[in-house]
C-alpha cells in the first residue's frame, strides 16, 4: 500500500485499524483536510477484532429513555469505578455517532416504520441497544473501513508491526514498525501518535478473542512510562460455547433466552438478581433482572452454581444450557442468526431445537492505557482510544454494548486532540526517525533474532502465562493464587529472555511477530496481576474471596502501574465524581 | 476423540526456494478441529516457521482462507472430520502471488475495491440533527445479502475469469458495487458505471457462478454481478431512448 519513501512522516499516525482506529483517521481526514494522516495494523483494518462483535452499540435513541438513565445504567455497572465526566461524554456523543454510521451505509436492523430498532442489553434499564442483526462489528467495521476508502489523505500500512515508540524531548515523535511482508524495521515519524490496538483477552486461556488481541499497544505505553489502570478488571462473559470459546451474544438473552442449571432451574434467581418471569409473560425478559443482570453477576453465579455440583460436565469442561428455543425458527433467523450459525457448526447442536451449553470465556479488558476524556495520556503526543484505553466510562464491569459505542466516541475525540496537539509541535528530524530504527533493529538481534540460546518457544512460555493467569487471577482471586501468578510471571520474563526463534527469514514472519506479541502479554500479564494484589476489595469482576466487600474508603480509586526495575509500582488516583454518589448496584425487581 | 490424519502443506520461501514444496505432517487431531486448529498445532508444537494468517476463527475476518483438498474454503470453519481422505492437502489461494507458504499477497484485491466507490454515495448530505434515513426492513433486504462480504478472497481463487485475466474486477469488489447501488440510500450508481460498467467489470464476468458457490458467507456475488448488469443495460438503454432525463 506504501510507497517507500526515505522517510516516513505523518501529523498523525494511528496504531491500529480498527472501529477505534478507523473512525479517528475519518475524523482528522474529513474534518482536517490539510492534516495527514497515516494508519498502521499488524493485519488488514478489516481483520481488526472489532469485525466479530455481535450485539450491539448502545446510544438513546427512544423518547422514553434519556441520557441520565445510560450514565446511570453504566456508572452502577461499572460498581461506580468509571469516571462520570467520561460517562457522560459518551451518552452524551453516542447517538450522533450511531447516526454517522448510519449515514455512511451501516445496514442497522430497522423497525417496519423505516426507523432503527433497538433491542434490550445487560444492565441497561430500557431499550437503547442498537444492532445490524447480530453481526453489528461487522457492519460497523466494514462500513468504517469502506467510508475511510475515500479519503485519498489516508494512508495506510497494512500489515506493519509497531515494536516501539519513539520518543525524544519528552514527548512521542512516532514508532519503530516491521513491515511484516519484508522484515524490514523503519521508523514512522508523528506529531502525534494514536494508539487505538484494542484489548489483550489473549493472556487468558479461553476467551472470545481473537489471536490479535494481545494488549500490543498498553505494553507500547507502558514501556514509554505511561501507567496502564485499573487493569486488575477482567471481564468474564458468561456465554461462551465450550471448547473454543466462541462468543455466544448477550443478544440471545435480550432477545428472552434464558439460563438454566442442570436441575433445570433458572440459577440467576438465587443471586439477588430477581425473580423469574414465566417465559410466556409479555414483561419477559425484565431489564437489569435475571439473564439481563450485568456480566460481572452472572459470570460470578456460574462458578458458584459450579462448585455447588449444579453444571454439567462436558468434554470441554462444565458448562450450563442456554434455551432459546421458545423464540422460535422465524424469530431466531431473524433477529440472532448467527447464534444459530455458530452453534451448529462448531458444536452441533441446532439451538431451534436444543439448548445451547455454554461457559464463562474470557471477553474484555476493562483497564488499559490511562488517558483523559480527550484521550490524552501523560505522555505528550501520545494519545489512545478504544479498547487499549482506559478513559474510564467502564469502571470495574463494562456493559455490553457500551464498548462499540466507546471506539466510535472516543476514537474521534481523540483525533481531534491529537490534531490540536499536531498544531503546535513540529516533526521529528530525519536523523532521529533513522537512529530509531536501527537500534530497534539491533534490539531484536541481540535478543529475539540472536542465533544461540536456551531454546525457549514462544508457545510454551505463552501457554504458560495463560493458565497463569486463569490460576490466579480468574474470576475469583485471593491473596495466595495472585502471588503465585506474580511470582510464575517473573519466571515467565526470565524464561522470555531466552527465547530463541527457529524462522530466521525476513519475509512474513509470523513467529516473529508472535514472540513480540508474547513480549507484550507478559507486560500486562503482570499489570493485572499486582493490580488485583494490591485492590484489597472486591468490585465488580474484581472479586477477592479475602476480601468479599467494596471499601469505598480506601479504593473508590484507579490503580496505576508503571513498569520498573522488578515489579511495578501500583499508585491510585481518584475517582471523578460529578452527579451519582457511589451507592448500591441493584438488580432484579425494582 | 482423536484420530490420524496426514496434512500435506504446502510450502515457499522465496527469499531462499526458487520452487515451492510440500512437507507432510503427521498428527493426532481431535473430533472437534478445524483445518486451521491443525495448523496452529504444528505451528506450536512441531514448526514454527509455518507461516499463514488468521485471527478470529469464528468465520468473520476473512483472513484464513485456503485451498482444502483443491477448493477454496475458510479454514476455521472447515472440519477435519469431514475429510476422509488419507491425507489433507492445504495450499494457498489459488489466482494469487504467494509471498510466504500459505499466505497470498491481496494487494490487487486492495486496489481494485476503491476504485468502485464502495461507500455510501447519498443523493444530498443530510445533517446529523434530521436523524437517520428511513429504511424499511425491506429495503435493507434488498442489499443486506451483498452487504455480509469478509473479503476472504475465496471467490478470486474459484472464479475462472479471473485466473485467466487477473484484470477482472472480480467477483467481491462487483458484489461491493451492487450492495451501494442497491441501497434505498444511495444515489451513486452512475459514478461507479465507469469502473463496474467497464469492460474489466460487470461484462467480462461469464456467469460460470463459482464465486456464488464458494461464498462462505452466502452473498452471490454471481448474482449480484447479473443484477449489475441488467440495471446498468436498462440505465444504458434509457440514456438512448430517454437521454435528458437519464442524464440528469
Ligand atoms: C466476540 C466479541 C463480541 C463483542 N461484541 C460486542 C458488542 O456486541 N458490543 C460492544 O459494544 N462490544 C462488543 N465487544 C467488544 C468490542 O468489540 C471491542 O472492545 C472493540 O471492538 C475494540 O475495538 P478497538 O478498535 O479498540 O480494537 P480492535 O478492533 O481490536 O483493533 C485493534 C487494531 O490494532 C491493531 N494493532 C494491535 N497491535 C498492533 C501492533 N503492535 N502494531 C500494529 N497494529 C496493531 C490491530 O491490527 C487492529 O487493527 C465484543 C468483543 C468480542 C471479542
Ligand atoms: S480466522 Fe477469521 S475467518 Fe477464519
Amino acid at each position: 500500500m506504501v510507497e517507500k519513501m526515505d522517510s516516513l512522516q505523518h501529523d498523525v499516525l494511528v496504531v491500529g485499524g480498527g472501529g477505534a482506529g478507523l473512525r479517528a483517521a475519518i475524523a482528522v481526514a474529513r474534518d482536517h483536510p490539510d492534516t495527514s494522516v497515516g494508519v498502521i495494523s499488524k493485519v488488514y483494518p478489516m481483520r481488526s477484532h472489532t469485525v466479530s462483535a455481535e450485539g450491539g452499540a448502545a446510544a438513546v435513541i427512544s423518547p422514553s429513555d434519556s441520557l441520565d438513565d445510560h450514565a446511570y445504567d453504566t456508572i452502577s455497572g461499572s460498581d461506580w469505578l468509571a469516571d462520570q465526566d467520561a460517562v457522560e461524554i459518551l451518552v452524551e456523543n453516542a447517538t450522533d455517532e450511531m447516526l454517522q454510521l448510519e449515514h455512511w451505509g451501516c445496514p442497522w436492523s430497522r423497525d417496519p416504520d423505516g426507523h432503527v430498532s433497538v433491542r434490550p442489553f445487560g444492565g441497561m434499564k430500557l431499550e437503547r441497544t442498537w444492532y445490524a442483526a447480530d453481526k453489528t462489528g461487522f457492519h460497523l467495521l466494514h462500513t468504517l473501513f469502506q467510508t475511510t476508502l475515500k479519503y485519498d489523505a489516508i494512508i495506510r500500512y497494512d500489515e506493519w508491526f509497531v515494536t516501539s515508540l519513539i520518543v525524544a524531548d519528552g514527548r512521542c515523535q512516532g514508532v519503530t514498525a516491521i513491515d511484516i511482508r519484508t522484515g524490514e524495521m523503519l521508523s514512522i515519524g508523528a506529531k502525534s501518535v494514536v494508539l487505538c490496538t484494542g484489548g489483550g483477552g489473549r493472556v487468558y486461556p479461553f476467551t472470545t478473542n481473537g489471536s490479535i488481541k494481545t494488549g500490543d499497544g498498553m505494553s507500547l505505553a507502558y514501556r514509554a512510562g505511561v501507567p496502564l489502570k485499573d487493569m486488575e478488571f477482567v471481564q468474564y462473559h458468561p456465554t461462551g460455547l465450550p471448547g473454543t470459546g466462541i462468543l455466544i451474544t448477550e443478544a440471545a438473552r435480550s432477545e428472552g433466552g434464558v439460563l438454566v442449571n442442570n436441575e433445570g432451574r433458572r440459577y440467576l434467581q438465587d443471586y439477588g438478581l430477581g425473580q423469574p418471569l414465566d417465559l410466556k409473560d409479555p414483561d419477559h425478559p425484565r431489564k437489569r433482572t435475571m439473564e439481563l443482570g450485568p456480566r460481572d453477576r452472572l459470570s460470578q453465579a456460574f462458578v458458584k452454581e459450579r462448585e455447588a455440583g449444579r453444571t454439567f460436565e462436558g468434554a470441554d469442561g462444565d458448562y450450563v444450557e442456554l434455551d432459546i428455543r421458545h423464540l422460535g425458527e422465524r424469530e431466531i433467523d431473524r433477529k440472532i442468526p448467527m447464534v444459530r450459525e455458530l452453534a451448529v457448526r462448531y458444536i452441533g447442536i441446532d439451538p431451534v431445537h436444543d439448548p445451547i451449553p455454554v461457559r464463562t470465556v474470557v471477553h474484555y479488558m476493562m483497564g488499559g492505557i490511562d488517558t483523559d476524556t480527550r484521550g490524552a495520556t501523560s505522555l505528550p503526543g501520545l494519545f489512545a482510544a478504544g479498547e487499549c484505553a482506559c478513559v474510564s466510562v467502564n469502571g470495574a464491569n463494562r456493559l455490553g454494548s457500551n464498548s462499540l459505542t466507546e471506539i466510535l466516541v472516543f476514537g474521534a475525540r481523540a483525533a481531534v486532540a491529537a490534531v490540536d496537539h499536531a498544531s503546535r509541535v513540529s516533526l521529528p528530524s530525519n536523523q532521529l526517525l533513522e537512529s530509531s530504527a536501527r537500534s530497534e533493529q539491533s534490539r531484536l538481534e541481540a535478543t529475539l533474532l540472536r542465533k544461540n540460546g536456551a531454546g525457549e518457544t514462544v508457545s510454551g512460555i505463552r501457554s504458560d502465562l495463560q493458565e497463569a493467569l486463569e490460576e490466579g487471577a480468574g474470576i475469583f482471586r485471593d491473596e495466595a493464587t495472585l502471588q503465585r501468578t506474580c511470582s510464575t510471571i517473573t519466571d515467565l520474563q526470565e524464561r522470555y529472555e531466552k527465547l530463541v526463534l527457529t524462522d530466521t527469514s525476513r519475509t512474513f514472519n509470523t513467529e516473529l511477530v508472535t514472540a513480540l506479541e508474547l513480549g507484550a502479554m507478559l507486560d500486562i500479564g503482570e499489570a493485572i496481576a499486582h493490580s488485583a494484589l494490591a485492590r484489597t476489595e472486591s468490585r465488580g469482576s474484581h472479586q477477592r474471596t479475602d476480601h468479599p466487600d467494596r471499601d469505598d474508603a480506601g479504593f473508590l480509586k484507579h490503580s496505576l502501574a508503571y513498569q520498573s526495575e522488578g515489579n511495578p509500582t501500583i499508585g491510585y488516583k481518584d475517582v471523578t465524581i460529578t452527579r451519582w454518589p457511589p451507592g448500591e448496584r441493584v438488580y432484579g425487581n425494582v | 476423540m482423536s484420530d490420524r490424519t496426514v496434512l500435506d502443506v504446502y510450502r515457499y520461501l522465496p527469499d531462499n526456494e526458487s520452487e515451492p514444496t510440500f512437507q507432510s505432517y503427521e498428527l493426532d487431531y481431535q473430533d472437534n478441529w478445524v483445518v486451521l486448529d491443525a495448523l496452529n498445532h504444528i505451528k506450536a508444537e512441531i514448526d514454527s516457521t509455518l507461516s499463514f494468517r488468521w485471527s478470529c476463527r469464528m468465520g468473520v475476518c476473512g483472513s484464513c482462507g485456503m485451498m482444502v483438498n483443491g477448493e477454496p474454503k475458510l479454514t476455521c470453519e472447515t472440519f477435519i472430520r469431514d475429510y476422509d481422505t488419507q491425507t489433507i492437502t492445504i495450499e494457498p489461494l489459488s489466482h494469487f502471488p504467494v509471498i510466504r507458504d500459505l499466505v497470498i499477497n491481496m494487494d490487487d484485491f486492495m486496489e481494485k475495491l476503491p476504485r468502485v466507490s464502495p461507500w455510501l454515495i447519498p443523493d444530498e448530505d443530510k445533517p446529523l440533527e434530521d436523524g437517520e434515513y428511513l429504511q424499511t426492513p425491506a429495503q435493507v433486504a434488498h442489499y443486506k445479502r451483498f452487504s455480509m462480504c469478509i473479503n476472504c478472497m475465496l471467490c478470486y481463487s474459484a472464479c475462472p475469469v479471473y485466473g485467466l485475466d487477473p484484470s477482472f474486477t472480480g467477483p467481491a469488489v462487483l458484489a461491493l458495487a451492487a450492495r451501494y447501488n442497491l441501497d434505498s440510500r444511495d444515489d451513486g450508481m452512475k459514478e461507479r458505471a465507469a469502473e463496474v460498467s467497464a469492460h474489466e467489470g460487470i461484462w467480462e464476468c461469464t456467469y460460470v457462478g463459482e464465486c456464488t458457490q464458494v461464498c462462505p458467507k452466502d452473498v452471490d456475488p454471481a448474482g449480484a454481478i447479473q443484477m449489475l448488469k441488467l440495471s446498468y443495460a436498462l440505465d444504458w438503454a434509457r440514456s438512448v431512448v430517454m437521454p435528458r432525463s437519464s442524464g440528469s
